[in-house]
């Protein structure tokens, strides 16, 4: 096996996992609140089109982001509005709105740009770019510690570090404030918080607008940080791996960077290790190391984490007894 | 508080309306309650008194009437309304969020700012001080789960009185405690009235109004039918005002005839899902016309031997034999077709499935046989005509066989299940607690039921928790402590003789 490339590995998982943490995040705060967010690929995916729209008629990757961010609140609004005031199942909603972005996108993109679903390729001007810290090329010479600096810390776009900022928030938001106290309340038993004098329905919906923002920076940094442009269905299962990434961390925002991170190595290792080979075996096909993510997804929520006390109200609309 | 005679009633309701629907909850109810009181409302299951007091803690919304308090009339929209006019609420199911710590659960609401640090630290010596007062201590780290029942039910009452409640209303407040924790609870309520609270107790248990209340006020079918002085009323009226007829508290029955042995365990071991002997060892015998009792406090073994002669788990050793044919680790179905009829103790868990229809639920566990479908397909049409005729033999209420059961009341579920085995004729029939949670209405028409067959010269084998419900149905009584039965005695044995065995003491 040639050289394990440990540093680039790990570059790569950070800009692999963002979109992961942005996501996971996003369905911490609706689930917590007892709203089963199925649809967060379909937002994701939905954001990254209104961003890379945006950003190609502005050329500023700011509005860009602005769009995605407003574009998946709307989603979320969709499925609140389907889920929290009609009461209707939370899992079917999740579901059309992921039917819907797959498709809708691809023939709204096809429609105005005729590109095969596509957005045209972005200029420069117009993403995210990578941010470069200081003395982070005179550092990358000198051994294990500079390298890391100069390629895993230092060398992302602003998003990257939005999102490992927003893990700490949501743990604030969550644990610290009265906000957070009722969200999770309403998630566990929502009589508690309807008895206590405080509007189930307006808590629910302002967590599925907390999700739709974080939503919105995942999609958008899919379609302009990470990418040129929007590709018809580039979310590409994330928003499921998120998800499963959500339940493996127990619904608690640390653990949610820490698995997203997990999942994300998975990801950059099997790019990694794409057309090598390894001592004893050959070339492995590459499917197998692609493969990798979701079985161990399967492995992990199967056997690993024993009991998910998942929010004991999660998928359940809520109705006044009797 | 004043302590003045002529001051304000603490509540005055008038003219309460309140329809569901078709279902009249509530009509034209007046209601006053003195201040620095405990008032009692008593009524079956059904009659409105949670509805009532839904109306006045702004759960609900009255269609006519007005409420006032301490004199003066006050719209309540919403709880939050009802919270600030001092008015507390501890539900029957607690309203407490279960991975919460106390202080948590305490706070929720009335945070104080949108950071919760600084209110965190008022609540905590808020409960401090509200401790000192009424004795109700209790962990405010502590995370609710992990709480027992009766501490669970003091937070709640802890609740209430952080928001500034005088007046607290309580909606059956001893149905999931043990009678040392009810109490401990009574005590409770002894204190705060003293210290000038007014306290709404709402139940259906006569026993508890009698021990604590100053004032009790009966509901029936949606109609407040009287108001007295608990101490210038007695038991018997009160149940005839509650259920509009002469009610017999004890069972009226014959000498037992007993004929072949029907059910016949012997050295029965079994264990529990954890893998804990819980039955270890227990032989007796059924015979056709009897009611055997099985007495001991709840956890003894009694639920995992029923569940063994059931088929619901297997035993581990020993031997279970129906008509002298051995039928151990028999599943549930094949004993029924034996002759095995089961009142499981757990109506919710075992015996319905609440979001059924009644007339779905009426045949459960029967369905395969031919009176209700051919094949793989259900004869909706023969099963409803026998729902039919359960609701008029039992008088099951509302007599709607299209109905989700879940809508029905305690005692009509209860009745549901009774009717579905009993109509079944099994040979054998297997109770476990078969009037818990039921208005006393219902336990007095399911006593009378199980009488009836055993009469019949069926073989009846009960197990409650309820000495009382034991020792008038039984024949013979078996008392279980910690998997074995450790004696055996005739129904006449006195209370305390039997509650010494089911504490182990005494043989």
């Amino acid at each position: 096996m040639e050289n394990l490339d440990l540093i680039s590995i790990l570059g790569s998982t950070i800009r692999l996992s963002i979109p992961l943490i942005f996501t996971a995040l996003a369905g911490l705060f609706t689930e917590r609140a007892g709203v089963f967010d199925i649809g967060l690929e379909g937002k994701m995916l939905f954001s990254a089109f209104g961003a890379a729209v945006v950003a190609y008629l502005t050329g500023s990757p700011w509005l860009g982001l602005a769009a995605g961010i407003i574009v998946s609140v709307l989603i979320s609004l969709i499925h609140g509005f389907a889920a929290i005031t009609n009461r209707g199942n939370q899992i079917v909603s999740g579901v059309a709105i992921n039917f819907l972005a797959s498709g809708l996108t691809a023939v709204l993109g096809q429609a105005w740009y005729g590109q095969g679903g596509r957005t045209p390729p972005l200029a420069t001007s117009a993403r995210f770019t990578e941010i470069v810290f200081p003395f982070a090329s005179e550092l990358r010479g000198t051994g294990f510690l500079g390298r890391f600096y100069a390629n895993v810390i230092s060398g992302h776009n602003i998003l990257t570090y939005l999102a490992f900022l927003a893990v700490p928030a949501s743990w604030w938001v969550l644990y610290r404030t009265r906000f957070g106290l009722r969200l999770r309340a309403v998630g566990e038993n929502p009589g508690a918080v309807d008895t206590a004098g405080i509007s189930v329905t307006w808590l629910r919906y302002r967590a599925t607008i907390c999700a739709g923002i974080l939503c919105g920076c995942s999609g958008t940094y899919l379609a302009i940080a990470q990418s040129a442009g929007f590709v018809k269905d580039m979310s590409a299962g994330k928003g499921f791996i998120a998800l499963a990434a959500l339940i493996f961390a127990k619904w608690r925002p640390v653990p949610v960077m820490l698995a997203c991170l997990l999942f994300g190595f998975l990801d950059a290792f099997a790019n990694f290790m794409q057309g090598k080979t390894l001592p004893g075996i050959g070339e492995v096909p590459v499917q197998i190391f692609q493969a990798l993510p979701y079985v161990l997804t399967c492995v992990l929520l199967a056997g690993f984490i024993g009991v998910a006390n998942a929010p004991k109200a999660g998928g359940v609309p809520y109705v006044k007894e009797r | 508080m004043s302590s003045n005679p002529s001051a304000a009633p603490a509540i005055q309701l008038i003219g309460i309306e309140k329809k569901f629907g078709a279902v009249h909850a509530n009509k034209n109810i007046n209601l006053t309650v003195a201040k620095g009181s405990i008032h009692g409302i008593i009524g079956e299951n059904g009659a409105g008194k949670s509805t009532l007091m839904s109306i006045l803690y702004g759960f609900y919304h009255a269609d006519a009437g007005e409420i006032r308090v301490n004199g003066a009339p006050i719209r309540i929209p919403d709880s939050q309304a009802a919270i600030n006019a001092g008015i507390g609420m501890v539900h029957q199911h607690f309203m407490l969020v279960e991975n919460f710590s106390v202080l948590e659960n305490v706070i929720l609401g009335v945070e104080g700012g949108a950071l919760l640090g600084k209110g965190v630290s008022e609540a905590r010596s808020a409960l401090k001080r509200l401790e000192a007062d009424y004795g109700l201590e209790v962990d405010p780290d502590a995370i609710i789960e992990e709480l027992p029942v009766g501490l669970q039910q003091r937070v709640e009452i802890l609740k209430a009185l952080y928001r500034g409640a005088e007046v607290l209303i309580l909606d059956e407040p001893t149905g999931v405690l043990t009678p040392a924790e009810a109490d401990h609870l009574f005590k409770i309520l002894g204190v705060l009235r003293d210290q000038g609270k007014t306290i709404l107790l709402i139940t259906h248990k006569l026993r508890e109004i009698m021990a604590i209340t100053d004032t009790v006020s009966v509901m029936r079918r949606g109609e407040m039918v009287a108001t007295r002085k608990t101490a210038e009323t007695t038991v018997e009226e009160l149940a005839e005002l509650m259920v509009g007829r002469r009610v017999l508290l004890r069972v009226d029955k014959g000498p037992a005839n007993p004929g072949d042995v029907v059910l016949s365990v012997r050295d029965l071991v079994v264990k529990d899902n954890r893998g804990v002997t819980m039955v270890d060892g227990v032989s007796f015998d059924v015979r056709a016309g009897e009611v055997v009792g099985i007495a001991g406090v709840a956890g003894n073994g009694q639920s995992e031997l029923l569940e063994a002669i059931t088929g619901i788990r297997k035993p581990t050793s020993g031997e279970i034999l129906i008509h002298g044919q051995p039928v151990t680790g028999f599943d549930a179905a094949r004993l029924r077709t034996l002759g095995l009829g089961h009142i499981p103790e757990d109506r919710h868990r075992m015996g319905l499935v609440l979001k059924f229809e009644e007339s779905e639920n009426s045949v459960l566990g029967y369905h395969r046989a031919p009176a209700y479908g051919k094949g793989m397909a259900l004869d909706l049409n023969a099963c409803r005509e026998d729902a039919k005729r359960k609701i008029e033999k039992y008088d099951i209420r509302p007599p709607n066989c299209r109905l989700k059961t879940a809508n029905f009341s305690g005692g009509n579920q209860q009745k549901i299940v009774v009717a579905r085995e009993i109509e079944n004729d099994p040979s054998l029939l297997v109770v476990g607690q078969p009037t818990r949670g039921v208005d006393i209405g219902a336990i007095e028409f399911i006593h009378r039921r199980l009488i009836a067959m055993r009469d019949a010269g069926k073989a009846v084998l009960l197990v409650s928790v309820e000495l009382d419900e034991i020792r008038s149905l039984s024949d013979r009584i078996l008392v279980m402590f910690a998997g074995h039965v450790v004696g055996e005695k005739s129904p006449e044995t006195g209370e305390q003789t039997l509650g010494l065995m089911m504490a182990g003491i005494a043989a």
